[in-house]
């Protein structure tokens, strides 16, 4: 410590240190030379005896001003000097500050993501303590729980301070003269207390005030409060008119609340009434949040609730049979299906700042060997390895800051491309991306790359310079020797970026043949010339089911007559959603142990099957007098009949619910090939078709097979199903290729490989620029040994083999280290994979070629120098 | 011109810590001091005094400041301090250890 203030106070004292010290020299000259005088030495003779014995004073004040240095003054001088040299060459320095900001900031940007979803998805008080809670099903692992079971659960529980639960709904707004569809949600009264959510404006629900014959109250999501009501302070109070029933607004919620399962809907509102389907223990559609009491495990809970739900299914066999429950961390809930990718991407983005900062280094490597005079120059003239390792070192850290600092430039820019780039309402599932950012997170992240990227161009010259001879450098034309060591360096490298690539590669090529696949999945139906629209008929105008059988029937006859419309369809569920929606079915002459049978069942109208363009196998399709007036039938798909009719002809039989009660009982008159009714990476279900003039609901969709273009059609439709009844609420207006497009698994699939594709090609491009590289300095070395081999008689074609023979080994190397690496990386994201094995042999086929042509191309170049090296030239410039 | 015998490495130091134990001195008399008490063996090269001089400031041992001689001129004169007397002692120790050490490898070498 004495010895750096020491030093610091010399530092700042130069000027008088450097006075001190030359008052102190001329003394003792002076000294010296009054004692040859006094040996009798005449006065010309003695001043230079004493200046030969002192010595250069110059070289003593330097020794002397080395011992008590201060490092930063060097630094300083080596900062000056890289600054120096990197404007002597700026093509190579904006190069390499260019490849290393495109490297930092595409990591930056997907580590925003990473940090947005995986590391703090929920912004609630104590996140980790709350829970998903829901029950198990044979078929589901995560099934909807029934009101009558949550209330039983929630009254028999140990390990939750609280349990609560939600459903999604959809409301008519009446604003001003029209009505307008809005998402909705119901929840049990503690649903914002259990998250820990504080209003912006009034209050949350009370509890108790979620009970049936409640008052009607309604929580605003902030968004809506914003856009909707003005952000006007005085809302609260004030009622708004949901399904034609006055709602009073009693609060708003906070931005936050988005990030709640459900959050981007729009009205809150307490459960209240029992609906038709939780007035029934078999019927499930709430979903359960919890939060887990100190000192309980999810495990614990787990245990507690499975216990629980053996109890209940006891008491109620019929309901509850093989009902168990689910307990699962919420954040798994929320980002489990994305993590995957973002892990995926995450590592592409890791490896392709690899490739960066390998080929900087490469570049860096190429520029300290042309640089071998200079250091040799300068080691000749006094410079010590030490002090010129610290010089390069230094050049390297410096490329690494400035490439970090644009890095971050680059990165946020990213992120404002990427999340633009993700449809506004993948926002519903996934509103954490929204947090996505330069937070405190990502800005460690980039210091951490930063530092490692620095590390590996600081060291690489370092590295090689120590291996550096100062006599070979400065001796005439020994080009040769020296470069062997960077061909070995620069190889390696070359070798790593082109695996590297190799990798990148086989991900986006597996990637984009999974989306392929998913997006090629057999759907059943002809998603083209298919127009759709869901509807929405208020509740209180449209109360009778001979109504709403009227309301179809007359869309069904207006649309019909639209120019272009072929045929019209009408359906409870539109396909390519979701396994839900499902019965419990039993056949009757089979054997039956009150097991649930658990089969998707959408209600559609008869024209619905034929305008999907959905293939009969047997039987018949639906017709107009399949209504209330005439047994229930229905039809069934093929993997309905080949799971409970194997062999057998189902035309004929029977069904009915678990007790077989006579309503419930209806007969199978068709059956259909499978229509993809879940998302298109799930499993294919069983299904029934019912009538939907039997179960006429006030929430269908209308679909339109038109020859027309479907798109323009839209606005044609909507107007013509306003015309009917200008108290319809319309939302998703889209074509059914847009829905199919839009489905979450292909928008995932689809984000993921675009980028790891986008990746992959700056891969393809680091690696075949490096190959380039590598190959053409290695020429220019070689130029005088390939004139003396033409002199010698070589022909050009075997110089043209010489060089093309370094780059396909190089390339082969590459490429084979690659295709092993992927693989094994491949395996790791085979949960992303659809339809693709993680070794899917052509892919890897595909990218092997890609690379070794790209390489081969790249290689071509200098080997054409090459073998057009004037052999008298070559030896001349020597 | 006989060549005089180079300093042993390292003792430079310790040659002028000892030196500063009876007087402060300047450089000139430092390197005058050692001569003379050496018998002119030992010559300090001022290349070396004054780079060494600086060590020893750094390190603390000793002190410097500017005086008159007694020819009235102005000079830097060194001061042992307390550590620099601690040092010389641990210097000299580890000197007397390694003059030992030798002594004892040439005699039994003569004896052989």
């Amino acid at each position: 410590m004495r010895r750096f203030l020491n030093k610091l106070s010399r530092l700042l004292g130069r000027k008088r240190f450097q006075s001190e010290l030359d008052e102190e020299m001329a003394f003792h000259r002076a000294q010296a030379e009054k004692e040859f005088l006094a040996e009798g030495k005449t006065a010309e003779e003695a001043r230079y005896a004493a200046m030969r014995q002192f010595g250069n004073a110059m070289r003593l004040r330097e020794e002397s001003q080395r011992v008590v240095e201060f490092r930063l003054e060097t630094v300083a001088q080596d900062v000056r000097f890289a600054l120096r040299q990197m404007r002597k060459n700026p093509g190579f320095a904006v190069t390499a500050v260019l490849i290393l900001a495109l490297g930092m900031g595409v990591s930056v940007a997907i580590f925003g993501f990473v940090d947005a979803a995986l590391v703090r998805p929920l912004p609630f008080a104590r996140p980790d303590r709350l829970v998903a809670v829901d029950e198990r099903g044979a078929m589901y692992p995560r099934s909807n729980l029934s009101r009558a079971d949550y209330e039983d659960w929630k009254r028999l529980n140990h390990s939750f301070e609280s349990l609560e639960v939600y459903s999604g709904t959809g409301f008519l707004l009446r604003m001003g003269a029209g009505t307008e569809p809005v998402t909705g949600a119901r929840v049990s009264d503690g649903f914002f207390t259990t998250l820990g959510i504080k209003p912006v404006l009034g209050r949350l629900f009370l509890p108790g005030e979620d009970q049936p014959h409640g008052a009607k109250i309604v929580m605003l999501s902030y968004g809506t409060w914003q856009t909707r009501f003005g952000a006007r302070r005085d809302v609260i109070g004030q009622s708004v008119t949901l399904n034609g029933e006055s709602y009073t607004i009693v609060g708003v919620l906070p931005q936050e609340a988005a990030y709640s399962p459900r959050g981007s809907r729009e009205m809150w509102v307490p459960l209240l009434d029992k609906t038709d389907c939780e007035s029934r223990r078999s019927c499930h559609n709430l979903d359960g949040i919890a939060r887990l009491r100190d000192g309980v495990t999810v495990q614990a809970a787990l245990g507690d609730m499975t216990a629980i739900a053996a109890r209940l299914e006891q008491l109620y066999p019929g309901s509850n049979k093989g009902q168990g429950a689910s307990v699962l961390p919420l954040a798994e809930v929320v980002v489990g299906t994305v993590r995957p990718i973002l892990l995926t991407l995450l590592a592409g983005a890791g490896l392709l700042l690899l490739i960066a900062c390998l080929n900087v280094a490469s570049l860096l490597l190429v520029r300290s060997e042309s640089r071998r005079r200079e250091v040799a120059v300068r080691g000749a003239l006094g410079a010590t390895p030490a002090r010129l390792t610290r010089q390069f070192a230094t050049e390297g850290l410096l490329l690494a800051a400035a490439g970090t600092g644009a890095g971050l430039a680059v990165g946020a820019e990213i992120m404002v491309v990427l999340k633009k780039l993700e449809p506004s309402h993948k926002n519903e599932q996934m509103p954490f991306l929204e947090g996505a950012g330069l937070h405190g997170h990502s800005v460690w992240f980039a210091a951490g790359i930063a530092l490692l990227a620095a590390l590996l161009l600081a060291a690489t010259p370092a590295l090689r310079l120590s291996f550096l001879q100062i006599q070979t450098g400065l001796a005439e034309g020994s080009r040769g020797s020296a470069g062997q060591l960077w061909r070995r360096m620069g190889a390696n490298l070359v070798v790593v970026e082109l695996a590297v690539a190799v990798v990148l590669l086989t991900g986006a090529g597996l990637l984009g043949k999974s989306l392929y696949k998913l997006l090629h999945v057999d759907l059943g139906f002809d998603s083209s010339h298919l127009a759709t629209v869901s509807v929405m008929a208020p509740e209180n105008v449209y109360t009778k089911d001979a109504q709403k059988v009227a309301l179809y029937r007359e869309i069904n006859r207006r649309l019909a007559t639209l120019p272009g419309v072929e045929s019209v369809g009408i359906t409870s569920d539109l396909p390519v959603q979701c396994n839900c929606d499902t019965d419990w079915i039993r056949i009757v002459g089979k054997p039956f142990h009150g097991e649930h049978n658990e089969v998707n069942e959408r209600d559609v109208s008869p024209g619905y099957l034929t305008a999907l363009g959905a293939k009969l196998v047997r039987g018949r399709w639906f017709n107009e007098s399949d209504d209330a007036s005439h047994p229930q039938v229905i039809v069934i798909n093929e993997s309905l009949a080949k799971k409970y009719f194997s062999g057998e002809d189902p035309i004929g039989r029977k069904v009915g619910n678990g007790d077989l009660e006579a309503k419930s009982m209806r007969e199978i008159v068709g059956v259909v090939k499978d229509i993809r009714e879940a998302g298109l990476d799930n499993d294919q279900w069983p299904a029934e078709y019912e009538s939907i003039y039997y179960q006429p609901g006030n929430e269908f969709s209308v679909a339109v097979h038109t020859t027309q273009d479907e798109k323009a059609s839209l606005p044609l439709i909507v107007n013509t199903l306003k015309a009917i009844d200008p108290n319809l609420g319309f939302h998703d207006v889209r074509t059914m290729q847009e829905q199919v497009d839009s489905t979450q698994a292909a928008i995932l699939h689809r984000f993921s490989t675009w980028l790891v594709g986008g990746f992959a090609a700056m891969a393809l491009v680091l690696g075949v620029v490096g190959l380039y590289g590598v190959i053409a300095y290695s020429v220019s070395q070689r130029t005088r040994e390939i004139g003396v081999r033409m002199a010698l008689g070589a022909q050009r074609s075997s110089v043209y083999s010489l060089v093309m023979k370094q780059a396909g080994w190089l390339t082969a190397l590459g490429v084979g280290v690659g295709l092993v690496c992927s693989v094994g990386t491949s395996m790791l994201m085979r949960k992303l994979l659809f339809g693709v094995e993680a070794w899917d042999v052509p892919t890897l086929a595909a990218v092997a070629v890609v690379l070794g042509m790209a390489a081969l191309m790249a290689s071509f170049v200098p080997a054409r120098r090459a073998a057009s090296v004037n052999p008298t030239e070559a030896l001349r410039a020597e | 011109m006989a060549k005089k015998p180079d300093l042993l490495p390292g003792t430079l130091d310790m040659l002028i810590l000892k030196t500063l134990t009876r007087a402060p001195l300047h450089g000139y008399g430092i390197a005058l001091s050692i001569k003379r008490l050496s018998d002119d063996v030992l010559t300090v090269e001022e290349g070396s005094l004054y780079p060494a001089l600086q060590r020893l400031l750094l390190q603390g041992w000793v002190a410097a400041e500017w005086k008159m001689t007694e020819t009235n001129r102005r000079a830097r004169f060194y001061t042992l301090t307390a550590e620099g007397r601690k040092q010389l002692g641990i210097e000299l120790s580890q000197f007397d250890q390694m003059i030992a050490a030798i002594g004892r490898v040439l005699s039994d070498a003569q004896e052989a």
